[in-house]
């Protein structure tokens, strides 16, 4: 038996604790938030009528499932506001997704061209806002864009603008959050393949009579889309559910669905509808997710 | 002549540095008027650490602090235990049955929208009838945070060279002590930054513990962002940089960590 072989059993070992602890955790909840999706509300605590119980044995199963409630979901379908905020969280995300692309790519691309002594300065640079609290750096924004803040400051003694500009509680002041709080997200998978990019290509190519334009769209971006790929994966699927941001930047005429699963939870106390309306989102997110996995396996493991 | 396709331009400086004061800019102008002394928030009324006093004279905002400071450092360290067991599982247990399942488990909370682990991990916390609060908290944290903690062990496991503790046990050792002597060493600086990353997580978390707290034990940020919602408050500026100014040490210790036992940045990368 090889070395390799033999250290691979205790390090099997190893994992039988956090193995258990993330199916305990992670995936088993998740059965608890479909049984309850299928529930009915009631006026409890919780507040919703178990839908089984599997101490009561098989009959009490199958009599359970006649009973299924898929009342929930029919809700979801027939009403306009969770279809609403399902289009709008899809919009938002793909909207903020292209312009993070667009801000995070010449960014990361004047990093990897930085030279080398400089990349670690500048990588550590771009991972220390990610590091600081995504709360406090959207508090920071509401500090710049209230009614008297520095921006409507700025652009009045500026004289571009005549009366200050509302710009807390709109759809612009929610985009500049996201793209601000996920910045990070984007640029290090794209920093991370432009920087393993092999710099004798771009010379071929410029030896071979290509342009700098065309050398960039004909070998560095072709070459750079596992990075793009990574970083637009990285970006999407959590924007598609997030809350604190539209929460306290934009307003309140529109919601994600991550906004209405929190108001049907904490605010109507409705947890049935709140688990459909989890239910409908992961569904959503299997796709983006697997493809995510997948690549996340690759880069971790590829050489392992 | 084939320099000049790789040579850095006007426009790879322009890019970068509008981008770090975009990233910059911001955190700076709270820090600032964190130090105002006047109690409008857009109005500058000389340098005071007034707030400061505040704060440390607010009872309930600092029994949050604590809470929050007491819920990153166990859970940091449980997910740090966890997350390193992880690791080694996924860097050196080769083949194993349910392997995908695991690596699939650990890899998709690091994007699962927040609002989907919290309500989750409530309903199991309801239908095990734990009482919510401190441990309640503390798990969800774990949960979410050993998953970073694995990526970045991880990496750093399968950017080690496997012939040094082939060779230990070559050489007779059994290969717990291989691992012991050998691997652990080399991936110290990527576990520090592993919980220090687990640790700033937990302090910034808002989503998962409103869920999965129960009434009477709000965390920082469960506090800050209800004030938040209320409008922008001077002590809010104050605590905030207290965080900042605490998530700096964390990096300059992490760094400084990593730079000591010789290894190479990308240990510290979160992703």
């Amino acid at each position: 038996m090889s070395a390799r072989r033999i250290f691979a059993r205790p390090a099997r070992f190893a994992a039988i604790a956090p193995y258990l602890w993330m199916v305990l955790f992670f995936l088993v909840p998740f059965g608890f938030v479909l049984k309850i999706s299928l529930s009915q509300t009631a006026i409890a605590q919780p507040p919703y009528t178990p839908v089984f119980d599997f101490a009561e044995g098989r009959a009490a199963l199958a009599a359970a499932f006649a009973q299924l409630s898929f009342d929930d979901f029919r809700l979801l379908i027939s009403d306009d506001l969770y279809i609403l905020s399902y289009v709008r969280s899809l919009v938002v995300a793909v909207t903020s997704t292209l312009i993070l692309l667009l801000i995070g790519y010449p960014i990361a691309y004047g990093m990897a061209r930085l030279p080398q002594r400089w990349q670690g300065v500048a990588m550590m640079l771009v991972i220390v806002p990610f590091w600081t609290s995504f709360l406090i750096r959207i508090y920071a924004w509401i500090n710049i864009l209230q009614h008297d803040g520095l921006l409507n400051k700025i652009l009045l003694a500026l004289h571009i603008v005549s009366t200050p500009v509302v710009w807390l509680s709109t759809d612009s002041a929610m985009y500049l959050g996201i793209v601000y709080s996920y910045l990070p997200f984007m640029i290090l998978p794209l920093y991370a393949t432009l920087s393993r990019m092999d710099a004798s290509l771009l010379e071929a190519a410029s030896d071979l009579g290509a342009s700098p334009r065309q050398a960039f769209w004909l070998v560095t971006f072709p070459l750079s889309l596992p990075g793009v790929a990574a970083g637009a994966l990285l970006c999407f699927i959590p924007i598609v559910g997030e809350f604190v941001i539209p929460d306290l930047l934009a307003g309140s005429n529109s919601l994600m669905i991550g906004q209405t699963l929190w108001l049907e939870f904490f605010t109507n106390r409705d947890w049935p509808v709140a688990s459909a309306t989890a239910v409908a989102l992961l569904l959503l997110l299997v796709p983006p997710l697997v493809l995510y996995d997948r690549l996340q396996r690759r880069q971790l493991e590829g050489n392992g | 002549m084939a320099r000049t396709v790789t040579r850095i331009t006007r426009f790879n400086m322009t890019s970068l540095a509008l981008g770090l004061a975009f990233l910059y800019l911001p955190i700076v102008i709270l820090v600032i008027y964190s130090f105002n002394a006047s109690r409008l928030v857009t109005v500058w009324g000389g340098w005071s650490l007034r707030w400061y006093h505040e704060f440390f004279n607010d009872a309930a905002m600092l029994e949050a602090a604590w809470m929050s400071l007491s819920v990153g450092t166990v859970s940091a360290t449980l997910a740090t235990l966890l997350g390193t067991l992880a690791a080694i599982g996924l860097a050196r247990g080769e083949r194993f049955r349910g392997r995908a399942l695991f690596s699939g488990m650990l890899y998709s909370p690091l994007v699962m929208p927040e609002v989907i682990s919290g309500l989750s991990l409530l309903l199991l916390f309801v239908a095990l009838n734990a009482e919510r609060g401190f441990w309640t908290v503390t798990i969800a944290h774990t949960t979410l945070t050993m998953c970073f903690v694995t990526v970045v062990v991880q990496s750093r496991l399968t950017s080690l060279d496997r012939s040094l503790e082939e060779a230990a046990m070559d050489l007779g050792c059994d290969p717990v002590r291989a691992f012991l002597f050998v691997t652990l060493p080399q991936i110290v600086p990527a576990i520090v930054a592993g919980w220090m990353l687990a640790f700033i997580l937990s302090l910034d978390d808002v989503v998962i513990a409103s869920f999965t707290t129960g009434p009477g034990s709000a965390t920082l940020p469960i506090r800050i962002y209800s004030e938040v919602r209320l409008g922008v408050k001077p002590e809010i500026n104050a605590i905030c940089t207290l965080v900042i100014a605490l998530i700096a040490v964390i990096i300059v210790v992490a760094s400084f960590a990593s730079k000591l036992s010789g290894a190479r940045g990308e240990s510290a990368a979160p992703l």
